[in-house]
């Protein structure tokens, strides 16, 4: 395919306008100096790539992405911010002194992983589907062929809700204790 | 849309996030490179999904596994670096050198 027939098609311009911010926001998580501009710029990243899977018919993983991480995971992230109170502005103490090394395997991970799968795919064409994966399918194939893993999954989230709340609570000294009773 | 674009983007989160896990000071920050890596993955497996088209979705549905452990490695992954800025008035990752030989 030339760069001609892909230009073309309508679809790789929303492709370039989504990728453009989500490939920007995606740097800016790494390097911003400022926590919550961290956490917001991962909310950017993550919309796009809601938008994205939209691009590429699967609405359901889209929403569910939304509803999961900026509905929730973001939100426990910014509290997780406060409650250690990160550094909350400018702060140049964030990163490392030695970035070097972290550039050089970023830099390997970012070449290994593009060279390969562009050698693997060259220009291969995504053949789109008239309609979106129904959610009816998806349904399907969670209760029927994927059972097992999605009980062990509700049961790894059963383990994190039951590890997180022994984790976080304070435990009171007995003389607290007895206070309390008191 | 052919499907190395989205691989190359992919690649280029994936990247992001290796860079923010290695030169990342704050447990914080570290957690969020991870979940940039993690959505890195599911762009793949949605693509990959979009590319075969298999009838059951599995690219679809793994992402949506992918999903549901993130969630629970954050809440997880929080409350630890919660505990560990309890103990040691600290969330900074070169700080904890307790066990280290």
């Amino acid at each position: 395919m030339s760069f001609a027939d892909w230009i073309a098609d309508g679809r790789n311009w929303a492709f370039v306008v989504l990728a453009v911010p989500v490939a920007f926001s995606g740097f800016r998580v790494v390097t911003s100096r400022n926590v919550v501009h961290a956490a917001l710029f991962l909310v950017a990243t993550l919309a796009g790539s809601a938008a994205l899977f939209l691009l590429l018919s699967a609405e359901f993983v889209a929403w569910a992405l939304v509803l999961v991480y900026i509905g929730a995971v973001v939100v426990l992230f910014l509290f997780g911010i406060m409650i250690t109170r990160a550094p909350m502005g400018q702060e140049t103490a964030l990163d490392h002194d030695r970035r070097w090394p972290a550039i050089v395997a970023a830099l390997s991970v970012f070449g290994l992983m593009a060279w390969s799968s562009v050698a693997a795919f060259e220009d291969q064409v995504v053949k789109m589907p008239g309609e979106a994966t129904s959610t009816e399918v998806l349904g399907e194939a969670l209760l029927g062929r994927y059972v097992i893993p999605f009980e062990i999954v509700s049961f790894v989230l059963l383990a994190a809700l039951i590890g997180g709340i022994t984790l976080a609570r304070r435990d009171l000294s007995p003389a607290e204790e007895e206070e309390e009773a008191a | 849309m052919i499907v190395s674009q989205f691989l190359v983007l992919a690649a280029l989160l994936f990247a992001f996030g290796v860079y923010g896990l290695l030169a990342r000071r704050n447990a914080v920050m570290v957690l969020l490179s991870i979940e940039l890596m993690l959505n890195a993955v599911n762009i793949n497996l949605v693509a990959f999904e979009a590319f075969i088209r298999d009838s059951l979705a599995s690219g679809q549905v793994f992402a949506i596994f992918v999903i549901t452990v993130a969630a629970a490695e954050v809440g997880i992954g929080l409350a630890i670096v919660l505990m560990i800025f309890r103990n040691r008035t600290s969330a900074n990752v070169d700080e904890l050198d307790l066990m280290r030989w």
